[in-house]
């Protein structure tokens, strides 16, 4: 087991049914500003009809290892934290929005009190050992929160033994949101 | 019915996120115009007297440095209108991160502000100087020994000076270019091509801004010789960009599909090339070749179409992504 954490999120495209339970509790537990939101549900349907297939995701932040937000942040106020979990530190934000053009999945947003917002990984609750709040709410189980380098953790066992995809590959910011197929 | 569906459904509706990005309006383009002129003009003041060897001959080009500043000054300003933070804009300055483009922009342009005020006051004549020393302001400040100080330091230092001038005016003009070119995210702005595309403009338009003032002959035969190539160079630029971005992945390929019979065709084509590059570049060359006496359609020309190209590159690129 590695000495240092590497907080992952691991999204199962097979039970999530878009009840928006996550988007919900991660306002209520963040006090997200009324018509924002960190987290969100996309319905994807792919297919030639009749053999459609749909696939549901919660997607939030990546919490990238390779994030750009945070290469082009002129103040150092989006940073990585512990765990790797890709922060704000609000006092430092200019309100430039480099960050927000940066990032490949649109994760970020101006905040109406200036300072840019996003997904935290509800670190609050992770230093206190509980799970983030989306995970916590989830009636189908379909998030699991932990660190990827225990390899005895739940998230590690999942991905070994799922198929899991990572949106936007291309862009090489290497996400730790993952999403089993 | 027999066609291959893609339907995507979000129920995220942030503001300036969705449908698409739009966080940067009108104040970003007037910015990356206003540096680009600036850089521009810092570039071609350095370069007209390390060619010439000889200071400004003429009182346009001797002022031209405090229009500089003030259009720059302007360009802040509307940087900072567009800060969402703006009481937090002072911490540009308590850092330096040297992956951010923005960071190495902060500081560039602390840079910029004393190599224009010095070269402003080491290249006034002996009247101006004279001129300067008496106006109010200096005088009721008590700066009267600082000015002095700064023109000995800059007549002792003038070549020094203007070599720094010319790389901050380098530095500022490539930068406005590699903030959006850095963009991952942003396939229409993904390019290497965006610094050289920006600093090319940026000479361009400095050369207009100053062909649009009374100047030297000689000044004014050089500038225009120079605004050909730069106008050249931006063309090719543009032809580069476009066949990158149409060769690239599917991503890429919509990007350019946007100039090539998309969206921004229209205006693209018809402001930025046609209008702002095509037709003041055969001006110019028809005023070289023919010795034509000179208008101001071809740097009135120029301004407009350096102006449109960060509009819609900036419009363009928001609207651009990876899904």
């Amino acid at each position: 087991m590695s000495a240092t954490k590497r907080y992952s999120m691991v999204v199962d495209t097979r039970r999530c049914v878009g009840c928006s339970a996550c988007v919900l509790a991660c306002m209520a537990e963040n006090n997200v500003p009324d018509g924002y939101c960190r987290d969100w549900i996309v319905k994807e349907v792919k297919g030639r009809f009749p053999t459609l297939t749909q696939e549901i995701r919660s997607e939030r932040c990546m919490h990238c290892t390779n994030p750009p937000c945070v290469d082009v942040c002129p103040t150092g106020a989006s940073f990585v934290g512990e765990g790797g979990a890709v922060l704000i530190q609000q006092d430092d934000c200019t309100g430039c929005k480099a960050c927000i053009a940066s990032c490949p999945y649109d994760a970020r947003y101006v905040h109406p009190e200036g300072h840019v917002d996003k997904c935290t990984f509800c670190m609050h609750r992770v230093k206190r050992g509980d799970n983030p709040a989306c995970v916590s709410v989830c009636p189908t189980r379909a998030l699991t929160f932990g660190d990827r380098n225990d390899p005895g953790s739940e998230i590690s066992k999942l991905l070994a033994a799922r198929k899991w995809k990572v949106l936007e590959p291309q862009a090489g910011t290497e996400p730790n949101v993952f999403f089993l197929e | 019915m027999n066609q291959q569906l893609v339907e995507v459904i979000s129920n995220r509706a942030n503001a300036g996120i969705d449908p698409h990005l739009h966080i940067w309006g009108w104040e970003i383009p007037a910015y990356l115009f206003l540096g680009g002129v600036v850089a521009g003009l810092m570039i071609l003041l350095a370069g007209l007297e390390l060619r010439h060897k000889e200071k400004p001959r003429s009182a346009a080009t001797e002022w031209m440095p405090l229009v500089a500043v003030a259009l720059l000054s302007l360009g802040m300003l509307f940087l900072f209108l567009d800060l969402a933070n703006k009481e937090h804009v002072y911490r540009f300055y308590m850092t330096f991160r040297p992956t951010s483009p923005m960071s190495w922009g902060s500081w560039i342009l602390l840079l910029v502000y004393p190599a224009l005020l010095l070269m402003y006051v080491s290249g006034l004549s002996a009247e101006r100087r004279e001129w300067l020393l008496s106006i109010k302001p200096i005088q009721a400040l008590r700066l009267g020994a600082l000015v002095r100080w700064t023109m000995a330091f800059g007549d002792k230092h003038r070549s020094k000076i203007l070599w720094v001038t010319l790389g901050a005016g380098v530095g500022l003009g490539a930068y406005t270019g590699l903030l959006l070119g850095t963009m991952v995210a942003r396939p229409q702005w993904n390019s290497a091509i965006m610094a050289p595309l920006f600093l090319t403009s940026g000479i361009s338009t400095g050369a207009a801004v100053m062909l649009l003032t009374r100047l030297d002959k000689r000044e004014s035969a050089t500038l225009v010789r120079w605004d050909i190539a730069a106008i050249a160079v931006e063309l090719s630029l543009l032809v580069v960009l476009l066949l990158g971005l149409s060769s690239g992945n599917v991503y890429s390929q919509e990007a350019a599909a946007s100039f090539l019979g998309g969206p921004y065709t229209a205006s693209f084509w018809s402001l930025v090339v046609i209008a702002g590059l095509v037709v003041p570049l055969t001006l110019n060359v028809l005023e070289v070749r023919r010795h034509t006496p000179m208008t101001l359609y071809a740097p009135a020309l120029v301004l407009i179409g350096g102006l449109a190209l960060r509009a819609i590159l900036v419009t363009a690129g928001q609207a651009s992504g990876l899904h």
